[in-house]
């Protein structure tokens, strides 16, 4: 026997994880530093298939990170200037501690700095890879731009988040790109679709926050640091993809007003242009003046493969995205004071519509209350005094219902004081099986261009549906009792004959028993399943009924909310009519 | 209004006004020196006795001013009521306290010019030439003591010296308190008036100093004439000259250059030389944003990249978050208290539904920092795994079988139920014409049943709990081996064909004992004739408790198994010869049950976990089964001999392929509880297995001739009706020798046939 001896954990996967404190020793790093030069390099811990393998035995909860990533962290341009920043503030103290301010000001010139470009084109080698990853950073830049300019982070990060997430939004504006919104009870949700790419973001409705204790903000700050890179370059990037001007410039006359005051200057640099910015109103303007024909015909390239129908369906999809985008075209709004006003005007000029708000709310407005033009106007209180004929006067919802309807939607529902519709969530693909909330088969139907005025005749059919759903689960369910029942009937004709035994023989007339010939078949053919179940290997078999449980679960669950929901519905019912009677009487 | 100097007075004073002032008192000494004080003068002189003083005499006045004599006034120190004054007047420039003495001397003189008149005439003469009388030699010493506290000469009748030496003495002061009142009353110049504390004279201001301190009181200039507002002329302005701002010639210094500077200049050189001072670093004036992407190179594409988890997303919203979500996502009250009371972790909603009227009511959430926080840590901390998602319909996972219906025949349906017993029956044998039926009870009962009418046609009462039971399979011998405690009793039950029976006994009859005694594990004892009535032939006599008895399918032998852990354990009987033998030397574990092959001369053991397959006639060991289960309870074996079934106790079926291998070729987990029994059929590819959980199941296990082919296991049927007593269910299945039918003993002491 000869060769060398091999030793355990010496080769294999416990070569190929490094805990984290192993880590951060390689790389001479304190754990503050380490952490945020995992956040910024984008650097998370693999949790190994073989966890006792790679523990060498041990199964102490460790964190593990790949040996390559940490190798990968060594040749970092950045690490080295952790390590000088260290130096520096060293020195910074003890130049303070001397009193010597000359050296305290030199020390402050010399500040050493990092940039991010690099790390972000290393972590998204392409500009597709960087808009897949555009949720956090946007939801955190709406976040941090939100915070009071008081302490809690620098006020440069606050306004450097403000400035990318409304450069973003201008963004959105331009190419039209906003595809669903929805209020929740957390904040107010978006989905644009940049590129193709589904961009997902939150934003906090615009109160104070009270700032949590439990909260690291330092590992927010990093994070944000950045995202308010990647954001920056995205942002440079589509606003060139859109022939737009970048860092933005508003389009006409705003431009040749400011443009002596400020020169070359940055258009953010002035707290007003911001301001202007951020109002949304305006639209940017262009390298290229845009051609009126810009909306051609798409060409068909027939993939292959691809049937007919695909085709059509396509094109239908296209078209209906096309209606979309011009949803609010040639509707003017007026936002009264009480409602959210940047989410609104963001949503209405994001599907081509015109909006205005009172002067005295932000900068920006662009007609007046009495303008005779306007066609709507989002009010959120109880009672309108004094309506003007010739607008609707509608409840924020509306705005948003709209535009996850893809369609105009009746006004009647949304009129100030009116108990609202639920406001569903557009986030949900309800597959078969799922509960579906009978408003949003209303809305589908909706969709499909039927008349929502036979909504009864709808509803009751919905619920037969329901009913007949109701009944095949009740069936299913039948189907594992029916063994429990075959016993007791075999119970019961055993009592029979031990009875029969015993007392004197007695005929009677049999009655003739119809058996369901359907149901024999239904009954037999589950039995022949369950008998084939029985002869699944082992893993298949769990893996079965794993998933069988899911699915049974997921039926209970709809089936609780559409009980729920029937209970509901008798209850309003019932107090109708009670409300009917007490009226009557 | 008193007159109180205030000690600011001498502060402000701008130069100019200095000489003003020492002009006034270098006047006043003047004056004195004409006015030389009258001895015995007690009054203050009143407003109107002013300073006598006489303009043209002004150049001898230095000269005179030594003859001027104070007469000592011993009481001045002890005049309080001017002690505030004296304090303030300490403050006072020291030149000004000669002339003041002269000044406090001045209404003491006799003459009778008026002071206003003198006083202006002066003025105009100082205007007139200031500088003229502006030295430092003209000023008027007459105390010599210095700048000292005063009060040190409080307590003598002088006040200090003179120039000559002599003292000068205190004006005489003997006012007391209502002198001084009704002066204060009577004398209209008293605000004005002031002592001088170097002489102690009382001096009453003139109207021009009254206008002095008001001015300085109000924090003006004390010159009256001096424009505090002139336009400044910048001398040290920033722009160039071309006259120099002072005359003063340039310093030697100033041509010579500097060694330290030398010094200093060398050494920076040296450090900029050795690289130890760096040019300041020039801003870096790239746009902050640029066309990162402008060369996307998707050869960049690192190789840490195909091994990078993309973080999941968010997961997206669903109508229960919404601010008005439809009723039925509204936690219900219970719904909401359980929800609380889970752990945060736990949770499958991070927050409680909420139906608000419209959105001006929708409030700020407040763990919004929160959640960005945790899925901050989520993105850095969270270990990542790529974890295949199994998409798979579940109908695809159930194998293809050929249906139950296609394998018929098989039992179905139960059809007789046999009841008679009153306690569980453990086991069951059927004669092999499949007539008769015999089942064994723990009522100490055997009985014999008629399998198509389900009638008893006999009861055996034995000695006690039957445990096993075995009828001959051989079709012309009439005999079952029945196991009771330490004994095997072979019975004729006399049932069927008559001379069937009868041949039987004949052939048992017909034993004739071997000539030499042969020493044998066990007793063959002949039954007495009361026992024979009953149909009991033979009893083997065994030293343990019998747990199972077996034959042979040619019926002459058959094998006993002992409850022992000896090598005891299992004894082989052959019934013709009365003999009886010990085939193994040494015991190889708890056996469980034996079986002989039913057409080699093979003989299978069951221990605990393994079955040991020997061969009779080579008598050795040919295999060694693993059955993959904890604890064998039955075996049964294919008539063609190549398979066999093992049952046991944790609920498995292992089906062997004897020419495949020692391991099972299939485990089959139908049941839920422990197997008792299983047979195969004799013609029939089927196999049954009854268990704790009440149920038997009827399997269709095909074996092909070819040997390429492995058998095929469908479980065809599951047939219940015994009911669980003492969580005991079904104890033995049996079936029938010629048709397919399946009997099964169970715990509730019935015996139930499925067809």
């Amino acid at each position: 026997m000869g060769g060398l001896e091999k030793k355990k954990y010496q080769r294999g996967s416990a070569t190929n994880y490094i805990t984290r404190n192993k880590a951060r020793k390689k790389l001479q790093l304190s754990l503050p530093d380490f952490r945020r030069l995992c956040i910024l390099k984008g650097i998370y811990p693999h949790e190994p298939k073989h966890k006792k393998k790679v523990n060498k035995g041990s199964t102490a909860a460790r964190t593990f990170y790949l040996l390559k990533d940490i190798k990968f962290l060594l040749h970092e341009p950045i690490v080295n200037k952790f390590r000088e920043y260290k130096v520096f503030v060293r020195k910074l103290r003890k130049a303070y501690g001397k009193s010597e301010w000359s050296t305290v000001e030199r020390l402050k010139d010399n500040k050493p700095s990092y940039k991010l470009d690099h790390i972000v084109k290393e972590r998204y080698p392409t500009f597709t890879d960087a808009l897949r990853d555009l949720d956090d950073a946007l939801s955190m830049c709406f976040l941090f731009s939100t915070f009071p300019r008081t302490g809690k982070c620098h006020v440069q990060t606050i306004q450097l988040c403000r400035r990318l997430a409304v450069e973003f939004l201008n963004y959105v504006i331009a190419s039209r790109s906003l595809r669903k919104v929805f209020l929740s009870i957390k904040g107010i949700y978006y989905q644009a679709e940049v590129l193709g790419q589904p961009v997902t973001w939150i934003t906090p409705y615009a109160f104070a926050h009270d700032h949590p204790t439990d909260v690291d903000y330092r590992v927010m700050a990093t994070f944000t640091e950045f995202y308010t890179t990647l954001l920056g370059f995205v942002n440079f990037r589509l606003y060139h993809s859109l022939n737009l001007l970048y860092p933005p410039k508003i389009e006409g006359q705003a431009e040749v007003e400011l443009k002596p005051a400020e020169g070359e200057a940055y258009a953010m640099d002035s707290e007003s242009y911001l301001e202007k910015l951020s109002a949304l109103s305006a639209s940017l303007a262009r390298v290229v003046a845009p051609t009126p024909e810009d909306d051609m015909e798409m060409d068909e390239f027939p993939v292959e493969g691809e049937t007919a129908e695909q085709m059509d369906a396509k094109k239908k999809e296209q078209e209906a995205l096309e209606k979309q985008k011009k949803l609010f075209e040639g509707l003017r709004f007026f936002l009264n004071r009480e409602v959210p006003r940047e989410p609104l005007a963001f949503i209405i000029r994001c599907f081509g519509g015109q909006v205005s708000w009172d002067k005295s709310l932000c900068i920006g407005a662009t007609y007046d209350v009495n303008d005779p033009s306007i066609t709507h106007q989002i009010v959120d209180r109880p009672r309108v005094e004094q309506q003007v004929v010739g607008r609707y006067y509608l409840q924020p919802q509306w705005v948003f219902d709209s535009v996850n309807a893809k369609l105009c939607l009746p006004v009647a529902d949304y009129f100030p004081g009116v108990l609202l519709p639920p406001h569903l969530s557009p986030f949900v693909t309800e597959q078969e099986g799922d509960y579906i909330p009978p408003e949003k088969l209303k809305l589908l139907a909706m969709q499909r261009g039927e008349n929502p005025g036979e909504e009864s005749e709808e509803e009751e059919e919905e619920e037969d549906d329901n009913d007949d759903n109701d009944e095949e689960e009740e069936e299913e369910e039948e189907d594992d009792d029916s063994e429990k029942e075959e016993e007791a009937k075999l119970k019961k004709m055993e009592e029979q004959k031990t009875q029969s035994k015993a007392l004197p023989v007695k005929v009677t007339a049999g009655k003739v028993r119809l058996e369901d010939k359907q149901r024999l078949e239904q009954e037999q053919q589950s039995e022949e399943k369950r008998l084939a179940i029985m002869m699944m290997k082992k893993r298949e078999k769990y893996l079965y009924k794993k998933i069988m449980f899911g699915k049974k679960r997921k039926v209970r669950e709809a089936n609780k909310l559409a009980e729920k929901r029937k209970a509901h519905d008798m209850a309003i019912k019932e107090e109708k009519k009670k409300n009917k009677k007490a009226r009557r009487a | 209004m008193r007159l109180r100097p205030s000690s600011p007075l001498t502060f402000d004073l701008p130069p100019r006004f200095f000489f003003f002032f020492n002009f006034i008192f270098y006047f006043s000494v003047r004056t004195a020196v004409f006015a030389p004080p009258p001895a015995g003068a007690g009054a203050r002189p009143l407003a109107g006795a002013a300073v006598p003083e006489e303009p043209g005499t002004e150049s001898d006045d230095l000269t005179d001013s030594e003859e001027s004599v104070y007469s000592g006034l011993e009481d001045s120190g002890s005049d309080s009521s001017t002690e505030e004054e004296e304090e303030e007047e300490e403050e006072e420039p020291k030149d000004g306290s000669p002339s003041q003495a002269h000044a406090k001397g001045a209404p003491r003189k006799s003459r009778s010019l008026e002071v206003d008149s003198a006083w202006k005439e002066n003025q105009d003469l100082l205007i007139q030439n200031e500088y003229e009388e502006d030295s430092s030699d003209e000023e008027d010493i007459r105390n010599t003591v210095g700048n000292i506290p005063m009060e040190w000469y409080q307590d003598f009748p002088h006040i200090g010296y003179d120039l000559e030496g002599k003292k000068i003495y205190k004006p005489i002061r003997n006012k007391d308190e209502l002198d001084k009142f009704l002066e204060k009353m009577e004398n209209p110049d008293y605000w004005r008036t002031v002592q001088d504390k170097m002489t102690g004279a009382d001096i009453k201001l003139t109207d021009e100093q009254v206008d002095l301190v008001h001015r300085l009181q109000k924090g003006q200039f004390g010159d009256v004439h001096f424009d505090p507002y002139e336009p400044a002329i910048d001398f040290f302005s920033h722009e160039v000259m071309i006259h120099p701002v002072t005359n003063r010639p340039a310093d030697k210094r100033s041509f010579i250059p500097s060694l330290i500077e030398k010094e200093k200049v060398s050494k920076l050189v040296h450090a900029i030389k050795m690289g130890w001072i760096k040019p300041r670093k020039p801003k870096e004036d790239t746009p902050t944003y640029y066309d990162l992407w402008a060369h996307e190179d998707p050869n960049s594409i690192l190789g840490r990249h195909k091994m990078h988890v993309p973080a999941p997303k968010m997961k997206l919203p669903g109508h229960e978050e919404s601010y008005n979500p439809p009723p039925e996502y509204l936690l219900s009250e219970e719904e909401k208290l359980a929800w609380e009371q889970q752990e945060p972790a736990e949770r499958k909603l991070n927050f409680v539904p909420q139906q608000y009227r419209c959105l001006r009511a929708v409030p700020a959430y407040s763990r919004f920092i929160h959640e960005r926080f945790e899925r901050c840590l989520d993105l850095y901390l969270c270990p990542r795994q790529r974890k295949m998602r199994v998409n798979v319909d579940p109908e695809d996972l159930i194998p293809k079988l050929p249906k139950p219906r296609d394998l018929q025949p098989f039992p179905t349906t139960q059809a007789l139920v046999y009841r008679g017993h009153t306690s569980l029956v453990r086991c069951l044998s059927i004669s092999p014409s499949g007539q008769w039926l015999v089942s064994g009870s723990d009522d100490c009962t055997v009985r014999f049943w008629e399998v198509s009418t389900a009638r008893c046609m006999k009861t055996l009462p034995v000695a006690g709990v039957v445990k096993s039971i075995a009828w001959n399979p051989n079709p012309t011998i009439c005999l079952v081996a029945i196991a009771v405690e330490q004994s095997v009793l072979l019975v004729n039950p006399s049932l069927g064909d008559k001379l069937l029976y009868g041949a039987t006994d004949q052939l048992l009859e017909s034993y004739v004992a071997p000539e030499e005694e042969r020493v044998q594990p066990v007793q063959w004892v002949v039954a007495t004739t009361e026992e024979h009535s009953k149909g009991i032939r033979l009893i083997v006599q065994h030293s343990r408790p019998v747990k199972q008895v077996t034959w042979h399918g040619k019926g002459d032998y058959f094998a006993s198994v002992l409850a022992d852990n000896s090598n005891m354990q299992v004894l082989i009987h052959q019934t013709s010869k009365r003999w009886s033998q010990n085939p193994f030397r040494k015991s190889k574990g708890l056996v469980q049950c034996v079986l002989f092959h039913p057409i080699r001369p093979y003989f299978f053991v069951a221990t605990q976990r393994y079955v040991r397959v020997y061969n009779l006639l080579k008598q050795e060991l040919t295999k060694k089964l693993m059955t993959n289960c904890k604890w064998v309870s039955s075996m049964a074996i294919h008539p063609g001999g190549d398979n066999i079934i093992c049952g046991s106790y944790d609920s498995k079926l292992a089906w062997f392929d004897l020419d495949l291998s020692t391991r099972p070729y299939q485990l089959l987990r139908h049941h839920k509880k422990a197997l008792r029994s299983v047979a195969f059929h004799k013609h029939y590819p089927l196999f049954a297995s009854g268990s704790d959980d009440g149920s038997v199941i009827v399997c269709h296990g095909m074996v092909y001739n070819d040997l390429l082919q492995n058998p095929l296991l469908v479980p065809v049927k599951v047939l219940k009706g015994h009911a669980l007593t003492w969580d005991l269910g079904v104890l033995d299945v049996l079936f029938h020798p010629t048709q397919p039918w399946v009997f099964s003993s169970g715990a509730d002491s019935t015996v139930r046939l499925f067809t």
